[in-house]
């Protein structure tokens, strides 16, 4: 409830909240605001916004560009989260492995992790997806393998720092068993990092996969934002709102999720927070 | 004639900033002379090579047009006229073809085209390089040369297309003293480039532009009226729109301008629009469905598939009028091509009645089967097909499951037989026996080959009437045989045939002659000039 509160005084971070909310609302209320499929062509094409039957105008083929953001929304934040997702699981069981244990599991570990981190993110994420083929799992799979690393980084520098803690030896000294230690002591203390870290991370995996889209990597059978400014690019002179909106969609959430991440940073770093409270 | 000095000024500026460049701009032209002047155009994509006798690729086929010519050229009902023959006759059996060549005829290194170049082109070159003319060509039982301007063909049996194959895309003429005896793909002229049509490779700066000039011993006497042409690469769609919009460019063919932009640019006034000048491509959109596998196997399926497309809807939302609906596996622009066939009109109704009666029923969410959908990975144009014809199925409770993929792939994938369904653009090639009978006779059904019976379509009857119309030496006898085979395939649908796609040329409106014949763009443009 403290943090709650703390995060409220946070205006950035409430602002990030306010709009995020709005996005997700939009996500799940689509079907009902829309009740047609977002692929139908409803209209005439190139049907330009605030006129007609359609809010946001038509794309070229007719279709609601109003629709397409709505269901781009549920793909957008269905790969951000559930890749992200992917990528704590590794990123976390590693980084925890790595930073346990140490010696030589570390030092394997962490070569493995700098591989990955000399490879640039998005062309790796490229190359996954032209291979493994364009498909919602594949691009999740994609984005989850080139964000783990940090989050390994980080987990480990977090377990590197509490493993050494009088709690901590004190509780591998009364026999438990590794796991119960890493879940039942050190993680807990370890989680609000990697809960801030992870919350930026959402939005970098939108990101990436509205580019992945944009390219044409993305699920050909699914809507989303990326996929609709990278259809309407070339007809750009002619029909700005086909690629402005679905712009403005990506640019809205990236922000509101890195101002919630912001705010959370502030809210569960315990010596900013604290200072908050004095204030 | 009159300049005034403003205008002058501009020119002297241009000029000084395309010799800077290096590309020299028209400015004769631009002095109102009637002779002359720069042809500024644009290929899309830029051509691999330019020698037509091996690379057929579009672009190839374009710039090459210029470059190499051959025996005939065909009006816009497919019918022959002159090009480096002035004469020609068939024999009343339609095994003797006889040719005569005009005189003075020369390459451009300066060396005589004789009716030796003529025959090592047609015997040895293109049955060995050239995919669609080695069926063709290697019908020819002998040639001879009983003079230096005379070319006689005897065939192995009638076939009647024969006459239709000269055009310079099929049967372009190479000089033999240069590919005899050697590996003609591997030929270090072939960047060179060395043919004996109106203009000869000057320049090729590649990713930037290929710089044409004008043949000086060409054999037509005044041509070419231009000096020379140069194609620009530009592989972004809005800026080729700019380009001729601005007058940059001069001239535009094939996909350079997408659909959607189309009809604006016909708006402007100092541009003139045409589809004419495809008619011996006449190029099929269709949707080919894999006759091997369920569902496809199923004829019922296939005609439903057939009635649940709006292909009126497809061509004024997709293609934006340019095209007209494909009745039957002849396109209308081609020779045979019979209209009274079975019509699968626009009726989702139709559609699931036949899917009732296979079985298909549909579940709780509508949705009766889903069939994979292997996306034509050709540009956005065809991403957008794939779109409209998703949601043309899903009506009738059809869901199409798209599978991307590279162009490599796709070729392999479709030549394997391995789809289900994916869209495809066919050329007719002047002649049903040439561009028609390949993707339905079952001989053809050749696994590993693009452009073959890829459906797997077979039909006893429609091989045998295909062959017998091939082979006919009366054009009426033909025209029964092939609508007769028309009507069998179009109960059949082994494919769901969509449209008949046209492509804009776009041309200044100062620029003329420039589509004179069947093959459009691709011809010589001898006669192309500035007024």
């Amino acid at each position: 409830m403290k943090t709650l509160a703390s995060f409220l005084r946070h205006p950035a971070g409430v602002i990030g909240l306010v709009i995020l909310t709005g996005v997700v609302v939009l996500a799940i209320v689509a079907p009902t605001l829309f009740p047609v499929d977002p692929w139908d062509m409803v209209a005439a094409p190139f049907e330009p916004p605030f006129d007609g039957e359609t809010w946001l105008g038509s794309d070229m083929l007719g279709r609601d560009v109003a629709a397409c953001i709505a269901y781009g929304a549920r793909v957008s934040l269905l790969i951000g989260v559930s890749s992200t997702l992917a990528a704590l699981v590794i990123g976390v069981t590693v980084g925890a492995i790595a930073g346990y244990f140490g010696g030589r599991v570390d030092e394997v570990l962490m070569r493995l992790v700098e591989l990955f981190q000399t490879i640039p993110g998005f062309i790796l994420a490229i190359l996954l997806v032209a291979t493994l083929g364009p498909s919602l799992s594949n691009v999740i799979l994609a984005i989850g393998a080139v964000s783990w690393p940090q989050l390994a980084r980080l987990t480990r520098a977090e377990f590197l720092r509490l493993r050494s803690r009088e709690f901590v030896q004190a509780a591998v000294c009364q026999g438990q068993p590794p796991l119960s230690v890493v879940l039942r002591h050190i993680l807990p203390n370890a989680v609000s990092p990697i809960i801030v870290t992870g919350s930026l991370m959402i939005a970098s995996s939108i990101l990436i996969e509205s580019a992945l889209s944009f390219m044409g990597l993305g699920d050909p059978n699914l809507m989303s934002w990326g996929f609709m400014i990278g259809a309407s690019r070339s007809v750009m002179r002619q029909a700005w709102w086909m690629s402005v909106f679905p712009g403005i969609a990506i640019f809205l959430t990236v922000l509101a999720i890195n101002l919630v991440g912001e705010g959370l940073n502030d809210t569960l770093n315990p010596r900013l927070s604290r200072k908050a409270r004095a204030a | 004639m009159g300049m005034n000095r403003r205008e002058f000024g501009k020119l002297g500026l241009t000029a000084a900033m395309a010799s800077v460049a290096g590309i020299p701009l028209g400015l004769q032209r631009a002095a109102g002379q009637t002779r002359g002047g720069t042809l500024n155009t644009i290929t899309h994509p830029e051509p691999a090579m330019l020698v037509t006798a091996i690379s057929q690729l579009q672009p190839t086929l374009t710039v090459g047009g210029k470059i190499y010519e051959s025996l005939l050229r065909y009006d816009f009902d497919l019918k022959p006229i002159p090009g480096l023959a002035q004469s020609w006759s068939v024999s009343p059996d339609g095994l003797t073809y006889t040719f005569k060549l005009f005189p003075n005829i020369t390459f451009h290194d300066g060396k005589p085209l004789t009716a030796d170049d003529v025959i090592f082109s047609m015997t040895k070159v293109l049955p060995e390089t050239h995919a669609r003319a080695r069926p063709i060509f290697t019908r020819i039982e002998s040639a001879e040369a009983p003079d230096p301007l005379t070319v006689v063909f005897k065939l192995k049996s009638p076939f009647s297309p024969f006459l239709g194959a000269f055009d310079c895309t099929t049967a372009p003429i190479v000089p033999k003293h240069i590919y005899e005896g050697t590996d003609f793909k591997t030929n270090p002229a072939n960047d060179k480039a060395i043919g004996c049509g109106p203009f000869k490779l000057k320049e090729w700066v590649r990713g930037s532009h290929i710089h044409l000039v004008k043949h000086e011993g060409y054999y037509r006497a005044g041509e070419p009226h231009i000096d020379e042409i140069i194609y620009r690469v530009i592989p972004d769609a809005a800026a080729r729109s700019v380009a001729l919009e601005q007058g940059t460019v001069k001239l535009t063919q094939w996909s350079d301008i997408e659909q959607y932009d189309v009809a604006r640019l016909a708006k402007l006034p100092h541009l003139d629009m045409t589809t004419k000048g495809y008619e011996y491509f006449a190029p099929h959109l269709w949707l080919e469905l894999n006759n091997r596998i369920a569902p496809m196997n199923d004829k019922r399926f296939r005609q439903a598939v057939m009635y649940a497309i709006d292909r009126n809807a497809l061509l004024k939302r997709v293609y934006f009028g340019l095209g007209k609906i494909a009745t039957g596996p002849i396109s209308s622009k081609t020779r045979f091509y019979e209209k009274n066939v079975k019509q699968y009109e626009h009726s989702p109704d139709k559609a699931k009645a036949l899917l009732d009666e296979m079985g298909l029923k549909p579940g709780a969410d509508g949705k009766r089967i889903t069939v994979p959908f292997l996306v034509t990975p050709s540009g956005e144009l065809y991403r957008r097909v794939a779109e409209f014809l998703r949601q043309s199925l899903l009506r009738v409770g059809i869901d199409l499951q798209f599978e991307g993929t590279d162009v490599a792939g796709w070729i392999q994938k479709v030549s394997n037989w391995e789809y289900s369904m994916t869209t495809n653009l066919v050329y007719q090639l002047g002649d049903p026996a040439v561009g028609v009978s390949r993707s339905y006779i079952s001989s053809n059904i050749r696994k590993g080959i693009m452009f073959s019976n890829t459906a797997g379509y077979s039909n006893p009857e429609a091989d045998r009437l295909f062959e017998e119309a091939a082979t006919a030496t009366s054009d009426e006898k033909r025209q029964e045989l092939y609508s007769a085979v028309q009507k069998i395939v179009v109960e059949d649908v082994p494919i769901a045939w969509l449209l008949e796609q046209d492509f804009p040329t776009f041309t200044d409106k100062k620029l003329k002659n420039v589509t004179t014949t069947a093959i459009g763009v691709h011809e010589t443009f001898g006669a192309v000039r500035f007024e």
